[in-house]
């Protein structure tokens, strides 16, 4: 190429902290983030979200402290008695720091499960590169704490909630998990991951990465829910590497946010490996949501899927962006994508790219991509027979929706993601006068 | 041998083992000094004796090109270009008009017979009288702009009497200065992007075609654009303008001699139809690509794009893009008039060490405006393609459409293909629809011929036909021929 | 049974025109002999011919029957020059030459013909030009004439009459969204037209109304001459019934284990493999 890197966003807002580092693996990754700033809107990975947003504060770090009556109270809201979640074992983040006193303790974890915080014994592991990614750059240098769970081979874990809570702190603060998944061969985990910060008046960024390593034959599934406060900022980056016959399931329900991002890069490293990268996003106001994947078919006979729908109404805006990059030995690839959005509201906008960079000749690869209104044949049809304008119109936006979140696997994740998408859509699909 | 091996090298040796085209034409020429400053752009313009504003416009566009980069965002890589080890104007020395073909210089005559262009057509070609009722038999009018310069026009007779011009841009700078003044730069602005601004600043000739309202061109209308001398790049500007429910059908053929440096083509071409007009703009692309091991051919980096003004304007490309070491090229649309109509058709074959990067953008402005993208992709030997289109729904394209349908070949696995949709959708009535495949020519499929007794090239050249045939099916009969003979194909449809 | 009566007829009547007419009768066609082949199944050699031994005259129809799994598509593959399947071992000539050394186009060229059991779509390749293409690289192979367009419409149309298809037939792609029967029907034509030596009909009678197989079965018959032999894999009676075999032959794990008259298949109808499979166990 012939051009000189264009100039990245800078790093202003976190300035100070990122003078104060000493580690030196952290003072490498702030570094490599000085060299190249955050992502501007040049760089074609971030060609339609903006990260002006960022610039706009200082970002300070959170109080290890909480207010533990609000803890209990946002916990108990989102897992009321008798819901799927409820009993399941739970380790909780506030504003980035694991709170033990809210978190299953290790000998309540199942045999063979480890977790230890990242804080006691900070690890950040090769998969995910502050070299590559400035997101992954700024959270190398600044995470503070996250968990690193470990699921010895053969062992059945079950379902293990993971919950990022943001509740008021003293200004603008930013908070820089660093989480780790490993699978052993031959075992299996679903994580549930919330992120969740609905009394926040003060915008706060959460910048999360996850690393997860799933072993021969293994079966991680990864569900997250992102319900961050409304002036908040959510920019998450999974780096996953899937191993032979193992198996990587990851899907996303976006509501929250004033801007958010989850993007997951995820490489099929060895033969008969299979991801599904799914997701769904609900969005309104002034919204923007953003679902990015790289994936890196590296092995021979690997299967990728993805499916992502966007729903938009008022002037919110989603971006999905859908790589799929089969390299020159990964023969008899079959990978597949389908992203498809409902605009809602004459202010809305879908930005999407699907890309298919192939470099084997034997493989079956095809993406779909649809962009429309409700149809409104099914509508008419609905009010003929006496259902009101808004219901018609949840409804349908309801069926285009449950359509995804039919392919987490985890019946209690998904049961809970439904229930969570039934409230969003009261809130986001109410008359039709913000709609049309 | 596996079949796919022989596969392959079959269809490496369809893509160009012999390019045929690659002769080279000794005519004594008429050299600009090597480099680019602002004298080079005054000197073309006296030499084409423009008027003030045009030489006014040229240095506007030059001033706007030193400001900018090159655009790197193309998956395409070289190494740098070095603007100023080129020649900017080179022209066969100018002589008085020839009263016969014996007194046209031979060489040139010999040019476009290795060019197919038939004898009597080529007597038209370098201005020598024909009886009348001869010209009516022929059914493409030709304008052949060589090097830089537009050698001559065909047809002119016929045409103007339709009240169709057709001419190269120069002569139209002097006989139809208010049109041209109108129009240029007025769909691709002077500094619209690094190429486009180095064509506005150092364009030598191209053709220029005024339809005025009402008139259905009587016979297509076709350029022959070939660089031939060394050294030099050529940067020919097309404009196209058609008025209210007017029509023209464009060809263009592209050749170059073979060569073992690069030579740069940077064109423009726009396009302009207004209220119920039409222009089907249909190109084959057979620049010289480069040998086998990458070395020489054409950097192809061209902007072409046209405006649909009116109501129920329709602009359609069809492209068969099998030439160029680079190519960097995406005909656009932009779809203003309510109802307007935008198409591409492309088919793009790269082999050896060639590399593409190409498709389109349609804008989509007005109301119910509708576009269709058809892309094949053909990527053989260590080559690759790119398809990288643009579907945009502004906030007023209600009811807009578009449809999408982009599928990659590759052949042997030393080659890359890729696509690359960008979809914008601001209008909540807009619809978009893609559909993307790859895949290889499967070994069922070519089983299947051999087993009917055909050979592994014909059998290429018959499925390879049969993934292009969408794209194909557009082009005027005058052009389906060479296509499909770059393709290397039978006989399809000698039934029905 | 008129129909099988009216084919002995004809070919008792060939047979006295060959031998009086003096040529030279090659007594096989096709000889395999010792045929072991095996397909990579996931990076291990899968052996699924294990030894096949058959000899088909010229003039004859053979049918092969066998339960699912026993190798006779396998057969008509590597007949036919599938490179997917490696031959381990045996020979096979056809018309005295080793057919196993020929590439798949030599092989039709050669005359042999290969009915798939479901032919492959060619997509945006005109069913015509196709069929003309390979017509015409046949003949040329075969030192004969090409035919021009004029001339391979006529043939093509005589043909399409025989077999009750419809001209738009030949309009349309290559298989592309053509029905079951449409497909066997588009084989027979290709037969047809590429007049083979041999023709391998891989249960062309699969999926097959009664209607369709009457003609399926009728173009086969209009074949039959002295320099026609047919290759018949089936499951079916009916198909025999129409065609009259002169050979039936079992086939079970990889091997030919049993041959005999035409009263062998009806054996099988009614009794099943199972017999067939313990001889072969």
């Amino acid at each position: 190429m012939n051009a000189i890197a264009p100039a990245g966003r800078s790093l202003a807002p976190f300035e100070t902290r990122l003078a104060g580092l000493h580690d030196s693996q952290r003072k490498a990754a702030a570094g490599d983030l000085a060299r190249v700033g955050l992502p501007g809107p040049r760089i074609e990975a971030w060609h339609y979200t903006n990260l002006r947003a960022l610039s706009a504060h200082s970002f300070t770090e959170p109080d290890a402290r909480f207010d533990e009556q609000a803890a209990h109270a946002a916990l108990e809201a989102l897992f009321p008695k008798g819901s799927a979640l409820e009993k399941l074992p739970r380790l909780v983040l506030v504003n980035g720091h694991l709170a033990a006193g809210l978190s299953a303790s290790a000998a309540s974890l199942p045999a063979g499960v480890s977790c230890l915080s990242f804080a006691s014994s900070p690890e950040f592991g090769t998969l995910a590169a502050p070299q590559r990614d400035p997101l992954v750059a700024l959270n190398t240098a600044l995470a503070s704490d996250g968990v690193r769970l470990s699921v010895a081979s053969g062992v059945n874990a079950g379902q293990i909630v993971l919950v990022s809570l943001a509740l008021s702190s003293s200004g603008t603060v930013s908070f820089h998990p660093r989480h780790s998944v490993a699978l052993g061969a031959e075992a299996s985990l679903t994580l549930i991951e919330i992120a969740a910060g609905d009394d926040v008046s003060d915008p706060y960024f959460h910048n999360p990465v996850l690393t997860c390593s799933v072993a021969e034959k293994a079966h991680f599934e990864h569900v997250k829910l992102q319900r961050e406060a409304g002036d908040a900022i959510h920019l998450a980056t999974v780096y996953a590497d899937i191993a032979s016959h193992a198996t990587y399931e990851s899907f996303v329900l976006g509501l929250g946010a004033a801007l958010a991002r989850h993007e997951v890069h995820a490489g099929l490293s060895g033969t008969h490996a299979a991801v599904h990268v799914n997701g769904a996003q609900l969005l309104g106001d002034a919204q923007v949501g953003d679902i990015t994947s790289v994936i890196m078919h590296g092995a021979p006979d690997c299967i990728s899927r993805q499916t992502v729908r966007n729903v938009l109404t008022d002037r919110a805006r989603a971006v999905f962006q859908g790589k799929v990059l089969v390299e020159r030995v990964a023969q008899k690839t079959d990978g597949y994508q389908m992203n498809q959005a409902l605009l809602l509201s004459p202010g809305a906008e879908i930005d999407a790219k699907p890309e298919l960079e192939i470099y084997a000749d034997d493989v079956r690869c095809s993406h779909g991509a649809t962009v429309g209104a409700l149809d409104e044949e099914q509508l008419f049809y609905l009010r003929s027979r006496g259902i009101a304008d808004a219901h018609a119109r949840r409804i349908l936006v309801e069926a285009f929706l449950i359509e995804v979140t039919e392919l987490v696997q985890n019946e209690a994740a998904r049961d809970f993601l439904d229930g969570e998408l039934a409230r969003a859509l009261v809130k986001r699909v109410t008359t039709g006068e913000n709609l049309s | 041998m596996p079949a796919v091996t022989e596969t392959r090298e079959q269809v490496e040796k369809l893509g160009q083992s012999s390019y045929k085209w690659g002769f080279e034409t000794d005519i004594e020429m008429d050299f600009a000094p090597k480099g680019l400053n602002e004298d080079t752009i005054r000197l073309i313009s006296a030499r084409k004796e423009e008027p003030e504003w045009l030489l006014d416009w040229r240095l506007a566009a030059f001033r706007a090109w030193q400001t900018m980069t090159e655009p790197t965002w193309a998956k395409v890589t070289y190494p740098p270009i070095d603007y100023q080890d080129a020649h900017y104007y080179a022209a066969p020395k100018k002589k008085p008009g020839p009263k016969s073909l014996e007194e046209v210089d031979p060489e040139l005559l010999r040019t476009y017979e290795k060019l197919g262009i038939p004898l009597h057509e080529q007597a038209l070609l370098v201005g020598v009288e024909v009886p009348e009722g001869e010209e009516a038999r022929l059914p493409v009018a030709v304008d052949a702009v060589f090097d830089s310069v537009s050698v001559a026009t065909t047809f002119r007779k016929t045409l103007s009497e339709a009240g169709v011009i057709f001419c190269p841009i120069s002569e139209a700078v002097r006989d139809h200065p208010d049109l041209v003044r109108k129009y240029l730069g007025s769909v691709v602005p002077a500094g619209d992007n690094f190429y486009a601004a180095l064509n506005a600043a150092v364009f030598t000739d191209g053709s220029f075609v005024f339809v005025p309202k009402g008139v259905r061109c009587p016979m297509e209308l076709s350029t022959y654009f070939r660089i031939n001398a060394r050294n030099t790049g050529q940067f020919e500007r097309t404009l196209i303008i058609v008025e209210d429910g007017a029509s023209v059908s464009y060809l263009e053929g592209c050749t170059a001699p073979m060569r073992d440096e690069n030579q740069l083509h940077a064109a423009v071409v726009e396009l302009v139809a207004m209220e119920d007009a039409a222009i089907k703009y249909s190109t084959v692309q057979n620049w010289y690509p480069g040998d086998e091991n990458g070395l020489g051919g054409i950097y192809n980096f061209v902007t072409k794009r046209g405006a649909c003004r009116g109501a129920r304007a329709k602009i359609s490309w069809t492209q068969v893009e099998t030439g160029s070491a680079i190519t960097w090229k995406y005909p656009s649309c932009i779809l203003q008039g309510e109802g307007s109509v935008g198409e591409f058709y492309s088919v793009a074959v790269t082999n050896n060490h060639q590399q593409a990067d190409t498709g389109t953008k349609m804008i989509h402005i007005g109301r119910n405006t509708r576009s269709t993208i058809i892309a094949k992709t053909i990527s053989a030997g260590q080559s690759d393609s790119t398809y990288r289109g643009l579907v945009r729904m502004m906030p007023k394209a209600s009811g807009a459409r578009n449809f999408t349908q982009c599928d990659s070949l590759l052949i042997g696995d030393r080659c890359g293909a890729h696509t690359v949709p960008y979809i914008e959708n601001r209008n909540m009535s807009a619809r978009i629809e893609h559909e993307a495949t790859t895949s290889k020519i499967s070994e069922d499929q070519m089983f299947y011929c051999r087993q009917r007794g055909l050979s592994e090239e014909d059998a290429v050249g018959l499925i390879v036909n049969g993934f292009c045939k969408d794209v194909l099916r557009e082009l005027p009969m005058e052009f389906a021929v060479e296509a499909q003979k770059l393709l290397q194909i039978s006989l399809e449809g000698s039934v029905g | 049974m008129t129909v099988v009566t009216d084919i002995k007829r004809k070919q008792d009547l060939c047979r006295d025109v060959a031998e009086t007419s003096g040529v030279k009768k090659m007594s096989e066609l096709l000889k395999i002999s010792g045929l072991h082949a095996s397909i990579d199944a996931d990076g291990t050699p899968k052996e699924i011919l294990r030894g096949v031994d058959l000899v088909i005259p010229p003039g004859e129809v053979h049918a092969i029957m066998g339960p699912n799994g026993c190798g006779k598509s396998t057969l008509s593959y590597v007949l036919a020059g599938r490179e997917e399947y490696e031959v381990t071992a045996g020979s096979v000539s056809f018309i005295g030459r080793d057919l196993l050394a020929m590439e798949p186009e030599e092989r039709a060229a050669a005359g042999l013909f290969l009915a798939f059991q479901s032919p492959v779509e060619l997509p945006g390749v005109n069913n015509a030009n196709f069929l003309r293409t390979a017509v015409n690289a046949v003949r040329r192979a075969r030192g004969e004439t090409e035919l021009d367009a004029v001339g391979f419409l006529k043939a093509v149309r005589a043909a399409t009459k025989n077999l009750s298809m419809s001209d738009d037939m030949l309009k349309r792609n290559v298989n592309v969204g053509f029905s079951g029967g449409e497909k066997k029907r588009n084989e027979v034509l290709q037969m047809t037209m590429l007049q083979p030596k041999l023709a391998i009909l891989d249960e062309t009678d699969s999926g097959l109304d009664v209607d369709a197989l009457r003609i399926v079965a009728e173009g086969v018959r209009n074949l039959r001459s002295p320099d026609f032999s047919a290759l018949v894999i089936t499951h079916h009676q009916r198909l025999l019934d129409y065609l009259g075999p002169d050979r039936i032959h079992v086939m079970a794990k990889g091997r030919i284990v049993r041959s005999g008259g035409p009263e062998l298949a009806k054996q099988i109808d009614v009794e099943g493999y199972a017999s067939f499979l313990a001889e072969a166990a």
